[in-house]
């Protein structure tokens, strides 16, 4: 039974994120009056840019073309480490979380590298700010593991995000919420997203994340969004897990883990459709924001 | 087990020089057989450590000497990248090429190994201290061997003065530990009473002895003009081992009082955090690629001394977990960066061989004139990043996992506030990971910025091969972490004197989080290899053949492109409450405006902004006191009997 | 209940912390209006025996009318009249001013157990809440420019002081209270003149001019 939900876990993990994207696309098109395109339009995407060839500047090396493959593994390694719907993840181990959150950096030291390769000073600044904002999310995102470590007494993501989450709910509420609203923020900041980065955004001085991938086409391109997409995923299990950790039954929770991931996804395209980006130098002060609301909930635990 | 590869391990190196000396007609043969007998002297000195750390004690009381499984662990790096340090100056410190200069350099190169062999290996305190002016002297004619450069002159007169005071405290804190038990002998030592003042002043002057050396912050402030200012592969040596003799000593002394105070621990803490943060934020703000690299090695003291502080807390508090992970962690990141942190000296060397120049923001795209340098440069920087799958990362989990130990005390404990840690180490990984990032794509990405980077090649065979070594070690250790573990135990083991079955419990869940850290990273490079293998078959790569998109901008110029400091501009400015550059930017007006240069330089806040200042000061003052009594014989004798009188007064009241 | 009680304190505290990222005026007199609001909540939340109810009752609206409305309504008219400019201008950036004010909160909430302070069995939360609330006061007071976000500040420290004299209720007349208030009270009116009057003499409101006075 346990085999078979990591089995189904696994396979959740690596076909479902190019659907969030669909669903964030979708409610933005809903707020803003339109159509918008198919649900399933980023499966279209990745298949046309697989198909593509790709084109290489003269000033790329062997890292420009590493970057996105380093990218994806390391993302996807990452996501072997997640519990979802409450089972234990792929592999699990106390401290855990500290190589999650190390693969997620190995994935943005490769993608940052891969941009500085191409000698462009977009994309410099692009890394640059990519690098600036990671360092001072990571901080933000130890914290609120903390919390979650704290709360349930585990050390393992498998256990954080586990059987003992509804009665830490019980316990000490009010610090996970502070922890959950804090992982949000992170998350948005972490993914690219509105108020810390726009995807859409088609001036190169104010991009971030999009900046530094200006240069990678084709197939190249495709595994970047797609290791995007499962970026997004993996932080949107953590939130789903972690506000909605409550169902009884395997199928109940595995029900409503899904059902919360589709929720974040909404969230984010709400988000993005009712607020505007932060200019640069603010971003800063949201990510500093994210780590002082989680300090407060560590200690709230701690005393 | 003999005591002979402990002897030969410190003779073999300190005389190695005296080959070069006696071939100088021959410069290669002479510099060959110097590398030799070093080489020799450290595979002696890597077989003993090797099998200490095995099982097993070696002690030769008589000799005042004295291996166990602590030494041992600083015995194996010190050895390592002593002989692939000499290996690399074959190709990079050539005797025929430099002259009586490559003589004095190898003479000095083998007795500081010498020294620092010795000093690891001592178990009296005089053996010790003589390791340690061994040392700490060679270490300044090394620093020294460019001495026609003005800032050479002054950074090695820097060290000079810091080591000084450093040992000033060392001789005061061995008297101190003399007096309290009767002997010099360590063994002696062993058990004294954690509590009381002696164990306080002694813990004060060891931290400052030893941290000077060791280069916590504040008292780091000789650290980066010395090994800037050295050849690489002395600064790979100073950096990566020399320095470590700091740790190594500290954690001798503290190892032999019984119960430790939880104030060491916590002081130790806070250090280490303010190290390693500012280490890392100093390093950023850098842009001479030796002198960034020398304030990492700040940073990185700063996270193992954050596990040794954890350590001692564990021991203040009895709680063996936090022994394991803390001491584990520390010895084991001793041990890494030893490793990462030469390699990178080293590449970094090929650098400065290659083109003439460290200044970060004339370098660029050496990627293609330097591939296997590039290569080996960045596994260094993923290692000293913390990323996995490398060894960088498996030390700063122990660190990490002995905070987390925190975590679980009950509600009012404030030893859970030490959880604290957790966020610091991680900005300083985020950080590190960010000044990486922008050393390796500003020295070997990109374009060259100049005439230097366009003239490179790559460097010698001699010299790669070193780097090969320490970078297939790096992955080594951090794809099978789980096979350190023991070693580390047993070092453990012996700096606490705890039971090893009381270790026991800590050690088999570290072990088990280690054996999956290796699968984490198996499946990292699985995932890997099989993307790469999917990219090829979604059809080969076209060769580069259009410029960079520059916006619709078709002229891309190699100095438009992103600099080292404008990289780190956006974090240095995170940290203008401690940094002050100097530099104002130019005003620029016009339509047309004027040909205009912009430089700044960042001082380093405790020498340049306190230090100097303050000795600037002094000075004056002297010259002032100078002219006011002391030009007279009668004032000065009136001083010296002054001094006399209140001495005695002071005799008196005692 | 308790845990209701927890969120009110956790949520004053997340107030203060706001405070100190804001950088609109309009928004941080609403957030403190807020604050404000959310404290006359207390003494209804917190009261153990019935016969102190009406005390609490009468506590509770006094607070509510004059923080939540009266105070915010003073300020914004003064914001209004003298047509400042609607942005704090901090002497120190936010983000220093937020790791401050979170060290602050941090302490409060490690040591305040360990204050010989009459606990009464009043709730755990409420000693730390009054400090971090109290440091976040001084800290607005100090690292702001402009004479309104001072007096903003001195809200907040009030905020505090009353959340400390919660403590006390139980025991403490309402005249104190009253008069606690009616200090507040005194202190935004004389804020308020004397801004009208900086504002006159400088077409200004930035206090660090005051020091250009010579006599």
């Amino acid at each position: 039974m346990l085999l078979l939900r990591t089995v189904l876990h696994l396979a959740a993990l690596l076909a479902l994120p190019p659907l969030l994207l669909g669903v964030v696309n979708r409610t933005k098109s809903i707020f803003a009056g339109r159509v918008g395109p198919p649900l399933l339009q980023p499966y279209l995407d990745l298949a046309k840019l697989l198909r593509k060839g790709a084109v290489y500047s003269r000033t790329t090396t062997w890292v420009f073309r590493a970057g996105p493959i380093v990218g994806l593994a390391a993302v996807a390694s990452a996501g072997l480490l997640l519990s979802m719907g409450g089972a234990p993840a792929a592999l699990s181990f106390a401290g855990d979380f500290v190589l999650f959150a190390y693969l997620l950096g190995l994935a943005r030291f490769a993608t940052a590298l891969a941009a500085l390769d191409t000698g462009s000073a977009f994309e410099g600044m692009g890394a640059a700010r990519e690098v600036t904002f990671a360092s001072l999310a990571e901080p933000a995102l130890f914290l609120c593991l903390l919390v979650l470590a704290r709360a349930t007494g585990t050390l393992s993501l498998s256990g954080m995000l586990g059987p003992a989450l509804p009665g830490a709910w019980g316990s000490a509420g009010p610090a996970l919420l502070l922890a959950a609203i804090a992982v949000f923020v992170i998350a948005l900041a972490e993914n690219s997203r509105i108020p810390v980065d726009d995807p859409n955004t088609h001036l190169e001085l104010t991009m971030i994340h999009e900046v530094m991938v200006l240069d990678h086409g084709g197939p190249d391109l495709a595994f970047i969004l797609y290791g995007a997409s499962l970026k997004l995923f993996l932080f949107g299990a953590i939130l789903s897990r972690l506000v909605l950790g409550r169902g009884d039954g395997a199928l109940a929770s595995e029900a409503l883990f899904f059902l919360g991931v589709l929720c974040f996804a909404v969230g984010v395209g709400v988000v993005e459709s009712v607020m505007a980006r932060l200019r640069i130098v603010r971003v800063p002060q949201l990510l500093v924001g994210a780590s002082v609301l989680s300090v407060f909930a560590l200690v709230l635990l701690l005393r | 087990m003999t005591l002979v590869p402990v002897l030969g391990a410190i003779a073999l190196p300190a005389a190695s020089g005296l080959a070069a000396a006696a071939l100088r007609a021959r410069p290669a043969a002479g510099q060959a057989l110097a590398c030799a007998a070093l080489c020799a002297g450290a595979a002696l000195g890597v077989a003993a450590a090797g099998t200490v750390l095995l099982g097993g004690e070696l002690s030769a009381p008589a000799l005042g000497l004295r291996l166990d499984a602590l030494s041992a662990i600083f015995l194996l790096p010190i050895c390592a990248v002593s002989a692939l340090g000499a290996v690399y100056g074959l190709g990079y410190y050539p005797q025929a090429e430099h002259g009586p200069r490559a003589v004095r350099l190898q003479l000095f190169y083998g007795l500081a190994t010498g020294g620092m062999v010795l000093l690891v290996v001592a178990g009296h305190a005089v053996v010790f201290l003589v390791g340690w002016e061994v040392m700490a002297l060679s270490g300044f004619l090394l620093v020294h061997t460019d001495h026609e450069r003005a800032e050479v002159q002054r950074a090695a007169l820097v060290y000079l003065a810091a080591t000084h005071v450093g040992t000033l405290a060392l001789f005061a804190l061995f008297a101190l530990l003399r007096q309290a038990a009767g002997s010099f002998d360590f063994a002696a030592m062993q058990g004294l009473p954690g509590a009381g003042r002696l164990a306080a002043s002694a813990f004060a002057l060891a931290l400052l002895g030893f941290g000077v050396k060791a280069g916590l912050m504040p008292l780091h402030f000789w650290l980066p003009g010395a090994h800037a200012a050295a050849p690489s592969h002395v600064s790979a040596v100073m950096s990566g081992v020399l320095i470590k003799t700091g740790i190594y000593g500290l954690l001798r002394v503290t190892g032999l009082f019984a119960a430790p105070p939880a104030t060491w621990g916590t002081a130790l803490l806070l250090l280490g955090g303010a190290s390693a943060v500012l280490g890392v934020a100093f390093a950023l703000a850098q842009h001479d690629l030796k002198r960034l690299l020398a304030y990492h090695s700040v940073e990185n003291i700063g996270i193992i001394a954050l596990g040794t502080g954890l350590a001692l807390l564990g021991r203040s508090r009895g709680e063996p977990g936090l022994v394991v992970l803390g001491l584990g962690g520390a010895t084991l990141h001793v041990v890494n960066h030893a490793l990462f942190k030469s390699l990178l000296f080293l590449g970094a060397g090929a650098v400065q061989h290659a083109t003439g120049t460290r200044e970060l923001d004339l370098l660029g795209g050496l990627a293609r004139p330097m591939r296997a340098t590039a290569v080996l440069f960045l596994v260094g920087a993923a290692a000293i990043s913390g990323l996995p799958p490398l060894n960088g990362f498996v030390s700063e989990w122990l660190v990490y996992m002995g905070f987390l130990s925190a975590l679980e005390r009950g509600g009012g404990d404030l030893l859970a506030f030490a959880a604290l840690g957790v966020p610091a180490l991680a900005l300083v990984g985020g950080l590190a990971a960010a000044c990486f990032v922008k050393v390796v794509g500003v020295v070997f990405l990109g374009t060259p910025r100049s005439a230097h980077p366009r003239a490179a090649h790559e460097a010698p065979r001699t010299m790669l091969v070193p780097m090969a070594i320490l970078a297939a070690a790096c992955a080594a250790i951090g794809l099978a972490p789980a096979a350190a573990l023991p070693a580390l135990v047993r070092a453990a083991a012996a700096w606490s004197r705890l039971p090893p079955e009381l270790l026991d419990g800590a050690a088999a869940r570290a072990g088990a989080g280690a054996s999956r850290v290796s699968v984490a990273a198996a499946a990292l490079l699985v995932a890997t290899a099989g993307l790469v293998l999917l990219r090829r078959r979604l059809g080969a790569p076209r060769a580069p053949d259009v410029e960079t998109w520059g916006c619709a901008f078709s002229g891309p110029l190699p100095r438009a492109q992103y600099t080292g400091s404008s990289f780190a501009e956006l974090l240095v400015r995170r940290f203008s409450w401690a940094i002050f550059p100097r530099g104002a930017a130019p005003r620029l007006g016009g339509a047309f405006p004027a040909r205009a240069a912009f430089h700044t330089e960042v001082p380093d806040t405790v020498l340049d902004l306190a230090l100097a200042p303050a000795a600037r000061g002094f000075r004056w003052l002297a010259a002032r006191a100078h002219l006011l009594f002391l030009r007279r014989i009668q004032f000065q004798v009136l001083l010296v009997l002054a001094t006399l009188l209140a001495i005695l007064a002071w005799g008196f009241g005692w | 209940m308790a845990s209701f009680v927890d969120l009110v304190f956790v949520l004053v505290v997340v107030i203060d912390l706001f405070l100190l990222a804001s950088s609109r005026l309009g928004a941080a007199i609403r957030t403190v209006a807020i604050q404000g609001a959310l404290l006359a909540a207390l003494p209804l939340l917190l009261v153990r025996e019935s016969h102190n109810l009406g005390h609490a009752v009468l506590l509770a609206g006094g607070a509510l009318a004059i923080k939540g409305f009266f105070i915010p309504w003073l300020m914004f008219r003064a914001i209004r009249e003298a047509s400042i400019r609607r942005e704090m201008e901090p002497v120190i950036g936010f983000v220093p001013s937020m790791v401050l004010g979170a060290v602050g909160v941090a302490l409060a909430f490690a040591f305040s157990s360990r204050l010989p302070l009459p606990d009464a069995g009043a709730h755990g939360f409420l000693v730390p809440t009054a400090l971090s609330t109290v440091w976040t006061g001084l800290l607005l007071v100090v690292t702001r420019k402009k004479a309104v976000s001072q007096v903003l500040g001195f809200l907040v420290l009030e905020n505090g002081v009353y959340v400390f004299g919660l403590l006390l209720s139980d025991v403490m007349p309402v005249m104190v209270e009253a008069g606690v208030l009616l200090d507040l009270f005194a202190a935004v009116f004389v804020m308020g003149i004397v801004m009208f009057h900086i504002n006159r003499e400088f077409s200004s409101l930035d206090t660090e001019k005051l020091s250009a006075l010579k006599d």
